[in-house]
């Protein structure tokens, strides 16, 4: 196990070096000087060029990649001109508000789709079941700002019983800080439920036709222990791929649902910097969620091994396996 | 000749194949729904400028915000005064070839890798597959937002920033079926007799990878024209004044108060597109392989 999560975490760092070469070659090849991009049509030669001269982009190409490569290895990200601080500061200042909204929507989305799945498939071709395939359905082909809209619509405009935009404070009490949680939590967690849900039913409808869940039941176990005990458990590994998915997922679907309930996350912070052409911190923020999606998918590929030990791995040469 | 002919068999269950696939497409109710919609909207797309009763750009200070069936405007006015209804038919066109224009860019270059990487093996496969790992390691819609913000926004950069984060998807279904593909009998005939590698991959191995491949588009137009939309969302898709659902549902989510089928109908218009698209494509996959059903 301990060979296997080194070996896994060495995979890790040429994943991480072709994501920043991407990085480097998107903000660097595409044409136009980046300065310029950052400074707007307004901007004078001077000015363009004193950027152009901070950022070492008068430098040849392949200095420009050292140079970027060995700063981040430092964990050195820079300065945001634009926000007049360093980009790690930004980083410790914005990720917790997502990770808040991102484990709320998680919770969420595992306490109602997977008991939904699993009644789902306890009462296959029933009335709940089939409004659940049309729900789930519903909740994966959801575009997620769009919902987002309709629930400051509805909850917001309408019934005014949530605010519709901010994090609000923890000063002001742990209440006015859920309401500002509730609504972007349910919009970011609308597909993982569906996507669980979906994933919960069918891994669930294989599993209770198998033979040890007849015999649990002949034994005269109670059902909810039939269910929990074998059926559930079997059925989790499935589950965790999608969990792992998902997670990383929302990291993308933080942009957009922090961006309609101006939740100060580093999805919102993407946005702005794009606003503001302060490509330094666009540049390094895609980096630092690339790095959260891989140690994300490491931690779901380790879980399948506690869940299921029977499961080999290979070596992982050769690309994906 | 030996060839030829097990080509020419091959190409009578390929007939009798898609004959039977699109019977049970049909019987399945939700796929033929799925179907339906899918018609509805590509046919909206190619009349918008029959089906239009406004230009949909025109704008018209003295008919701003207007309720719908005010004023002989279907679905009312935006904050511009411009025809909803115009603007909803014209941005299924943008929806239409986005959806289409980026996964048949994904397609084409993420299948050639994966043949690629595949077929070819070895040092291929791991430069390749460590690229597509490499793609893949940033959600999607990030990807495409980064594309957008150094390319600038319009119509044909949306489509190669979706395209490009459709590539790796493409890459492994491709991959996967080659090297599964490869291993056949009849490849490894075909392979004695004396055929080119850019043969055995375009006349053999390529066809036969293409069930998979189908499924996976589908359900990838779906992914592409959510995209399409927050990226018009976000203010970083196509062009304005072209109307696009993501614009109009930015558009309105300024006047939710006042207008609030502004956002509504747009957001409405992008739910039953994707479920449409999703209903089909869950249809072809349990036509194509009922084992993959979920």
């Amino acid at each position: 196990m301990g060979k296997y999560i080194l070996g896994r975490i060495l995979n890790m760092i040429p994943t991480l070096l072709i994501v920043a070469v991407i990085i480097f070659l998107i903000t660097r090849m595409l044409p136009g000087n980046p300065a310029a991009v950052m400074l707007g049509p307004q901007a004078s030669a001077e000015e363009i060029e004193v950027l152009t001269e901070k950022l070492g982009l008068n430098e040849p190409l392949y200095i420009q990649f050292f140079d970027y490569i060995g700063n981040l290895l430092q964990g050195n990200l820079g300065n945001s001109l634009t926000y007049n601080m360093p980009i790690i500061d930004l980083i410790m200042e914005r990720f917790p508000n997502t990770v808040i909204l991102a484990v709320s929507a998680l919770l969420i989305a595992i306490l109602v789709g997977v008991p939904a799945g699993i009644i789902a498939a306890r009462k296959q071709n029933s009335i709940f079941d089939y409004a659940f395939t049309t729900f789930s359905l519903m909740g994966v082909s959801m575009p997620i700002f769009w919902l987002g809209i309709m629930l400051v619509l509805f909850f917001s405009v309408n019934l005014g019983w949530f605010p519709a935009t901010g994090m609000g404070s923890m000063d002001e009490g742990i209440g006015d800080f859920i309401s500002h949680l509730i609504l972007p939590s349910i919009a970011l967690a609308t597909i993982p439920t569906a996507q669980f849900a979906r994933i919960t039913r069918s891994s669930m409808l294989e599993v209770i036709s198998q033979d040890y869940v007849k015999t649990a039941r002949s034994k005269g176990l109670h059902e909810f222990f039939v269910i929990c005990k074998h059926a559930f458990k079997n059925a989790l590994t499935p589950l965790l791929t999608v969990l792992g998915l998902q997670i990383s997922s929302m990291l993308g679907g933080a942009v957009l649902t922090e961006t309609i309930f101006s939740w100060p996350g580093i999805g919102l912070l993407i946005i702005d910097a794009i606003g503001k052409r302060d490509f330094v911190v666009v540049q390094n923020m895609v980096i630092f969620i690339a790095l959260i999606y891989v140690v994300v998918n490491l931690l779901v590929d380790i879980s399948y091994k506690l869940v299921n030990p029977r499961i080999k791995y290979s070596s992982g040469k050769g690309g994906t396996k | 000749m030996a060839e030829s002919q097990a080509i020419l068999q091959a190409s009578d269950v390929v007939e009798t194949n898609e004959r039977s696939l699109f019977k049970k497409l049909i019987r399945n109710r939700f796929a033929a729904f799925g179907l339906f919609i899918m018609l509805l909207l590509i046919l909206t797309a190619i009349f918008a400028p029959i089906l239009a009763t406004h230009s949909p750009d025109k704008m018209n200070v003295t008919k701003t915000l207007l309720g719908i069936g005010a004023e002989g405007h279907l679905l009312g006015t935006d904050n511009y005064g411009r025809d909803i209804f115009s603007r909803l038919v014209y941005g299924a066109r943008i929806s239409i070839l986005v959806g289409l224009g980026a996964v048949l860019f994904g397609a084409v270059i993420g299948s050639l890798l994966g043949v690629i990487a595949g077929y070819f093996g070895g040092k291929f496969d791991s430069i390749i597959m460590r690229i597509m790992d490499g793609l893949s390691a940033f959600p999607f819609i990030l990807l495409a937002i980064t594309l957008m913000s150094v390319l600038g926004q319009g119509l044909l950069n949306v489509i190669i920033a979706i395209g490009i984060g459709n590539i790796p998807g493409f890459a492994r279904v491709v991959r996967g079926q080659v090297l599964s593909v490869k291993q056949s009998e009849y490849i490894e005939v075909t392979r004695s007799l004396g055929a080119k590698h850019g043969r055995i991959i375009f006349h053999h191995v390529l066809p036969n990878s293409i069930a998979p491949l189908i499924v996976y588009a589908t359900m990838s137009i779906a992914g592409a024209i959510i995209s399409e939309a927050s990226l018009s969302f976000l203010g970083l898709g196509v062009q304005p004044p072209t109307a696009s659902w993501g614009s109009m549902l930015q558009d309105g989510k300024n006047f939710l108060v006042l207008n609030p089928h502004m956002a509504t109908i747009p957001g409405l218009a992008i739910l039953i597109t994707v479920v449409g698209i999703n209903l089909f494509g869950d249809g072809l996959r349990d036509a194509l392989d009922p084992k993959m059903k979920v």
